[in-house]
């Protein structure tokens, strides 16, 4: 079989049951899944999806078009280039916290980004409360520059109320 | 000698439990020899497990005096009948697998460990472990039990606040 992959993109107000309906539609039709991130953000359901199997693109929409429509969902489908088995691992992590306020999200990725940091994910949340946000996030990602230099990168931040710090993420084989 | 073929997942045999090694003979010798040769053939492993290779004994390798950046470690470690009498801490980490082709997690295990094991004479040792080398062991037991990492795989969005205690 070809596997032509798509990304699906499906988000809506979260409700138990998307994701079994979603994907019990595409097995229905013989589509395969590959790798996917589905979360729920703010209150929001999101997926993020690989697909592959003999549908094109809009036959896949229109597959998915009535669960969409019952369960209140919006998709968005692309053909996508690349597959599976091109995982990467992460050699840093990056974590941050601070108070919440514009650029923190910029600032950061802005100076890892000059160091040829290449991110593979990133989690962030708001947390603390609505008149006190505050911003947690976490980036793991490869760069080929020493830690020293991220470091240094980086502790520029700090003197902005930016809590920053990077670690090594020496990965184990056994 | 040749490295010894290593079983991967799906394959039920990796979750079978390991008997207790009784005989410390050259048998058991030849294994371990072939069993290092094996660890030393997959790409960057610092430890193995019998089990890995369909050798249900509870025998596991563990070697950390090579890594990136150099980290606390006991050299070449033949751990036969290894035991965990004490952990304490605990850290997310990043672990792989030889069973487990092309795919990485994040694990909790215990940062700082006590162990007891056998050389393969049949000698009893005890060690005191910490951080890098400690995962490694806490790893290769589990492929004694049957436990793969992928067991253990945490979120790091929803699972790592949860305390969670090794075993």
């Amino acid at each position: 079989m070809s596997k032509h992959w798509y990304m699906l993109t499906v988000t809506g107000e979260d409700k138990p049951g998307i994701v079994a309906r979603i994907t019990r539609t595409l097995f229905d039709r013989g589509m395969h899944l590959g790798e996917a991130s589905m979360l729920r953000l703010g209150g929001n359901f999101t997926i993020m999806m690989m697909v592959a199997g003999e549908m094109d693109a809009q036959a896949l929409e229109e597959a998915l078009s009535q669960v969409a429509a019952e369960l209140g969902l919006s998709l968005h489908i692309d053909p996508m280039q690349g597959g599976l088995h091109r995982h990467v691992p992460p050699n840093f992590i990056v974590r941050v916290s601070g108070a919440d306020k514009a650029g923190i999200v910029a600032k950061v990725t802005g100076v890892l980004a000059q160091d040829g940091f290449n991110i593979l994910g990133l989690d962030s949340d708001v947390a603390g409360s609505e008149d006190k946000p505050v911003y947690i996030m976490q980036i793991a990602g490869i760069a080929s520059v020493p830690l020293e230099t991220l470091e240094a990168s980086l502790s520029g931040l700090r003197s902005e109320g930016i809590d920053v710090n990077v670690s090594p993420v020496e990965m184990l084989v056994g | 000698m040749e490295a010894l073929p290593i079983l991967t997942i799906p394959d039920d045999r990796l979750k079978q439990v390991s008997e207790t090694v009784t005989g410390f003979d050259d048998s058991l010798r030849r294994f371990v020899a072939q069993l290092e040769l094996t660890r030393q053939h997959g790409p960057g492993a610092v430890g193995i497990a019998a089990p890995q290779v369909g050798h249900f004994q509870r025998i596991a390798i563990v070697d950390c005096s090579v890594t990136r950046k150099p980290v606390p470690n006991h050299g070449n470690l033949v751990l036969i009948n290894p035991e965990i009498t004490h952990w304490d801490g605990y850290e997310v980490g990043r672990e792989g697998c030889l069973s487990v082709p092309d795919y990485t997690g994040n694990v909790i295990r215990a940062t700082h460990i006590k162990l007891k094991a056998q050389d393969v004479q049949g000698e009893e040792h005890e060690y005191e472990m910490e951080g890098y080398e400690a995962r490694a062991v806490q790893h290769e037991i589990d492929h004694l039990d049957g436990i793969l990492f992928i067991d253990r795989v945490v979120s790091r969005r929803t699972d790592l606040f949860k305390r969670k205690v090794y075993r």
